[in-house]
């Protein structure tokens, strides 16, 4: 059985849903990224959403650009953060751990060499944010060979023929995009479809985790109330890294708070 | 998609999921259009009642006169606007319009771009957005203040190298959201399927005019077709009508910058490797592990480290070739034109300027050479009045030059 697998089983046992944080590798820097890792593991996520810098994240809103640009700035290669997903994954067997990234990372040398060591690294789940199921084939090819879980994104314009598309390509999970645009931190929180959830489930498609705009405990409530397995917050949490980079214990202190709080609300 | 968008391996549709039907309801359009006699007949009446078309096709006078070459000019630069980017934006507009959107957004690089979405902008009443990287904002003030003055709200993009690229990133991540109301009017022939084909049809005319032009004035094809090339919308226009007649040499011209083996420059299809950017597999200037590298060159609208799908495949195919010429040729070819003719070109229509007046002078024996002339100089004249200053206070100091 897989590590999402597991996840969900064990959530659905205690009556949760899961809690994900998302930061990007190499932000501010290798050590630093990895002793943030361990905070949000230590605080209680249930399971890791990392990106791969990249030069242009078109799917990425201001402040996980800027986080992108920190690690990029301080040389952060894709090797070096999969040295660190190795590192990661040699400290929490456990834990699920799905990338996030672009395609041009991927392709640059070749798909199949890329998720092989992405494989060996311990991954268990790609998200490719600029390759739609039209594209996908590939990529799902390559990484089943790896037994990489391949993440695509519901987003809220698909019609149901779509919808039904993605349920049978996407494995590990589902990614909900309740709303349309980037990525970024909402006050309010749009969940334009709520009934997707039900209609992801019908079709068999795996739990389903929602992204982009998740910042506050009332979000993730609210998400798992309108049928959700469990909620990503990616920029509410770049942002307290953008706002400590000078004070890590403090920036540790943080997050903590913020995992603790996200997840009792599951 | 009725296609998969490909060009022999090249192009696809490489977006986020959320923009995909957006992409496949402008496909709809564009075929639809293409079986439409009144779409045809508006966009032909745009184009010759408000655009100029047909633009002239004129055979140097002075321009290489000492040389065995015969040069001649497919005057884009004379087209409302100033370039021939006004072809394929009355298009994109009358799109925009059947599919009920209510707002533009474009990315600009040397300006004309946004220009021309500002134009049709102003013409048919859309809200209308441009995104210029910083960069450009400060190079190419004079069509900041056109597209102002058109009524376009200019958003200058200060991430990244602040150029073109990030314009193109920007007006993505604004489209992810407004896919809705809005239209995302692409400026060159990359980008995902469909706009590489689109703005090739819609910039075909270029071709399909110079080729009966040059008949009638030469009594024949050209020997040679060339064009700058950046993101590569004038050259596929002016190359596609003579794709099958394959004894004419197309040549593509892209910006050598400080030179082919510095590094700094826009030569994509040359330097580059496969790649996936801005929605298209092509080649990309990019690193050992694909972060993708900035570009640099005189002429903002070639710093563009992507380029058209269709240009890598006429590459791969060996049916086009192409060259890189560097900022000082450009900018020498710039010169000789603008002396020799009364014409003054745009830097990166300089560039295939420079590449023809290259091959006149080595020319053995009657040659005729279409160099498609695709924008006009006026944008440029405070840049290159600053870099023709700065190289004349270097050498009072005794310095080397440019």
């Amino acid at each position: 059985m897989g590590r999402y697998e597991k996840m969900f089983e064990q959530l659905q046992l205690r009556h949760q849903g899961a809690f994900v944080p998302f930061v990007t590798l190499g932000d501010p820097t290798v050590e630093t990224s990895l002793s943030i890792v361990r905070t949000l593991v230590e605080s209680g996520a249930d399971a890791l959403e990392l990106g791969i810098p990249f030069s242009d994240p078109i799917a990425d809103g201001p402040t996980i650009q800027a986080s992108a640009v920190r690690a990029l700035d301080q040389g952060v290669t894709p090797g070096a953060c999969i040295e660190l997903l190795s590192q990661i994954r040699g400290e929490f067997p456990e834990i699920p751990i799905g990338l996030l990234l672009y395609a041009n990372l991927v392709a640059a040398n070749g798909i199949a060499p890329f998720f092989k060591r992405l494989g060996r690294a311990g991954v268990d789940s790609v998200l490719v944010a600029d390759v739609p199921i039209f594209e996908a084939e590939p990529f799902v090819t390559a990484a089943a060979a790896r037994d990489l879980a391949t993440v695509f994104i519901a987003p809220p314009n698909a019609t149901e023929e779509r919808l039904r598309q993605i349920a049978r390509m996407t494995s590990g999970y589902t990614y909900v995009v309740a709303r349309a645009g980037v990525t970024g931190v909402d006050q309010q929180l749009q969940l334009n479809q709520t009934n997707i959830f039900s209609f992801l489930k019908d079709t068999g498609a795996p739990p389903s985790l929602v992204g982009f705009g998740i910042s506050t405990p009332e979000h993730v409530r609210q998400v798992l109330a309108a049928g959700a397995d469990g909620a990503i917050s990616g920029s509410a949490v770049v942002t307290l890294i953008s706002r400590h980079l000078e004070d890590v214990s403090h920036l540790k202190k943080e997050l903590g708070v913020f995992v603790k709080q996200m997840k009792a609300a599951t | 998609m009725k296609s998969n968008g490909r060009f022999g391996e090249f192009g696809g549709v490489f977006v986020p999921e959320i923009l995909f039907p957006a992409l496949e309801q402008l496909e709809g359009a564009f075929l639809a259009a293409g079986q439409s006699a009144e779409f045809e007949a508006e966009l032909k009446r745009l184009l010759s009642d408000y655009a100029g078309r047909p633009t002239p096709l004129y055979a140097c006078r002075n321009l290489c006169a000492d040389t065995p070459a015969t040069i001649y000019l497919k005057r884009e630069d004379l087209l409302h606007g100033g370039a021939h980017k006004t072809n394929q934006v009355l298009g994109q507009a009358l799109l925009a319009k059947r599919i009920g959107k209510s707002r533009l957004i474009a990315e600009t690089g040397a300006g004309q771009h946004g220009v021309a979405t500002a134009i049709v902008g102003a013409l048919f009443g859309f809200e209308t957005h441009i995104y210029m990287g910083q960069k450009d904002v400060e190079r190419q003030r004079p069509n900041v203040f056109r597209m102002q003055l058109l009524g376009a709200r200019v958003v200058p993009v200060r991430t990244g190298s602040q150029t073109l690229k990030d314009a193109i990133n920007e007006a993505l991540r604004d489209w992810a959201k407004s896919y809705g109301t809005t239209h995302y009017m692409l400026g060159t022939a990359a980008g995902p399927h469909p706009f590489p084909t689109m703005v090739r049809e819609f910039q075909r005319v270029i071709g399909q005019e110079a080729r009966a032009q040059m008949v009638d004035a030469a009594g024949g094809l050209p020997d040679a077709v060339i064009a700058c090339v950046g993101g590569g919308s004038n050259a596929i226009g002016v190359f596609s009508d003579f794709i099958d007649d394959t004894q004419v040499r197309l040549i593509g011209v892209e910006a050598a910058g400080h030179g082919l083996h510095t590094g700094r420059h826009g030569a994509t299809i040359q330097q580059g490797r496969a790649g996936i950017l801005h929605g298209a597999y092509t080649r990309v200037l990019q690193d050992e592990e694909g972060q993708v590298t900035e570009t640099e060159s005189i002429s903002a609208g070639l710093d563009y480290p992507g380029v058209g799908p269709e240009h890598v495949h006429l590459a791969e195919s060996g049916r086009a070739e192409y060259v890189g010429i560097e900022d000082q040729e450009a900018l020498d070819a710039f010169t000789e034109l603008t002396r020799s003719e009364g014409i003054i070109p745009a830097l990166e229509s300089a560039h295939a300027v420079a590449q023809g007046i290259k091959m006149a002078r080595v020319a053995t024996e009657p040659t005729t050479l279409l160099i498609n002339l695709s924008g006009r100089g006026d944008k440029d004249i405070e840049h290159v009045r600053s870099i023709l200053e700065s190289r004349a206070t270097d050498k009072d100091q005794g310095q080397e030059g440019l």
